[in-house]
């Protein structure tokens, strides 16, 4: 069974910190070139191959993201 | 093929933040462990349903602030006394989960006694440890779990055995006291090792209402502003140096 998922990520509580970016095993997760209003570079998709396996989400230490996902 | 914009709908959430996380943003450092922890707490509380039972003890350290995040009830003790906290507030309420939460400067250096007397009385409360090998909040002096050759602002040239001892694995100590019903050492810095972390919780949660005794969890985690790391790079070094010393795993339970 196949999964198509995506994340949405809050730019505004989002402290920059990577862990997501290193935990994804789908590579689709980057830094922004913009800054949010505390100054940090916010996590944001970087392409559309998400699964929704939730993993950057559950070590998020912010819980900032909320994830998605559909069979297909 | 359904588009980014069809699957975001409420009924294809698969995680969000729990609800029982308040919305204050918190004050951590980016990439720090503690947020990472807070959120399995919240998770397992509110899983559970019991919210309205559950009495946290919040230490005195990074997480000296954690009643701003989890919405239950807590007392702040003094530095090191939350076992002792804990015992009185799990005494009188002995219907309510009762959890001290606490760094390893606050655990395994000021309060040494009353974490001992606390395993050795086998009180009925679950312990969360966050052994950072450092004192976080006041500017990463060293803490007795610190590695030997570990640089920390008071062992400027690296943790040395003959001037400051030798790290000190107090989970392990804990373990051989009669008292205690769980004793299990994990980390967060992966998906794998949050569910982990996460199950142990509940198994503590679940164990402290069936009177065997006190449940403790050690979470090896990163103080990167302390190490002087960046956030990934700081877990990297963890899984290459702390778990050496910290092994993961369980060493005790008692209904095994
Ligand atoms: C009685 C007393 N002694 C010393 C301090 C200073 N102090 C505050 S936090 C802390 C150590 C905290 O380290 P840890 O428990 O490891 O928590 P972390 O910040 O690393 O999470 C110390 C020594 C204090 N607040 N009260
Ligand atoms: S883990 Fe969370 S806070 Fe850190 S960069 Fe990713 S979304 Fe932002
Ligand atoms: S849900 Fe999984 S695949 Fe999608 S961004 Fe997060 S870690 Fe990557
Ligand atoms: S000083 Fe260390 S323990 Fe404290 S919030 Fe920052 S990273 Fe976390
Ligand atoms: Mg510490």
């Amino acid at each position: 069974m196949a999964f198509k998922g995506t994340i949405e990520i809050d730019r505004q509580r989002c402290k920059g910190c990577s862990v997501c970016i290193a935990n994804c095993p789908m590579e689709c997760i980057r830094l922004s070139k913009a800054v949010n209003s505390k100054g940090y570079r916010y996590a944001e998709l970087a392409n559309d191959a998400c699964i929704g396996c939730a993993s950057c989400a559950t070590v998020c230490p912010d819980s900032v993201i909320t994830v998605y996902r559909v069979k297909i | 093929m359904d588009s980014v914009t069809d699957i975001r709908k409420p009924e294809n959430i698969v995680y969000r933040k729990p609800a029982l996380l308040t919305d204050n943003i918190m004050h951590y450092c980016p990439g720090c462990s503690h947020g990472t922890v807070h959120k399995i707490i919240a998770e397992v509380i509110e899983e559970m349903g019991i919210q309205d039972r559950t009495i946290g003890i919040s230490p005195v350290g990074c997480s000296v602030f954690a009643y701003n995040y989890i919405d239950i009830d807590w007392q702040e003790a003094a530095h090191g006394r939350a076992p002792a906290l804990a015992t009185a507030a799990k005494r009188l309420n002995p219907d309510k989960y009762v959890f001290t939460y606490q760094g390893d400067g606050d655990l395994a250096s000021i309060g040494t006694a009353e974490i001992i007397h606390a395993c050795s009385r086998g009180e009925n409360i679950v312990v969360v440890f966050i052994n950072n090998g450092i004192y976080g909040m006041t500017g990463g002096q060293m803490a007795p779990t610190t590695l030997l050759g570990m640089k920390t602002s008071t062992t400027p040239y690296g943790r040395d055995a003959k001037l400051n001892g030798f790290p000190l694995k107090i989970t392990e100590m804990l373990a051989a006291l009669d008292g205690t019903a769980f004793i299990t050492r994990q980390a967060v810095h992966t998906a794998a090792a949050v569910r982990k972390t996460k199950n142990a919780i509940r198994k503590g949660f679940e164990y402290s209402m069936k009177d065997i005794g006190l449940s403790f969890i050690e979470v090896v985690s990163t103080c990167n502003s302390g190490w002087k790391l960046s956030p990934v790079e700081a877990n990297k070094w963890m899984t290459e140096h702390m778990f050496e010393k910290y092994p993961l795993g369980d060493i005790k339970d008692v209904l095994k």
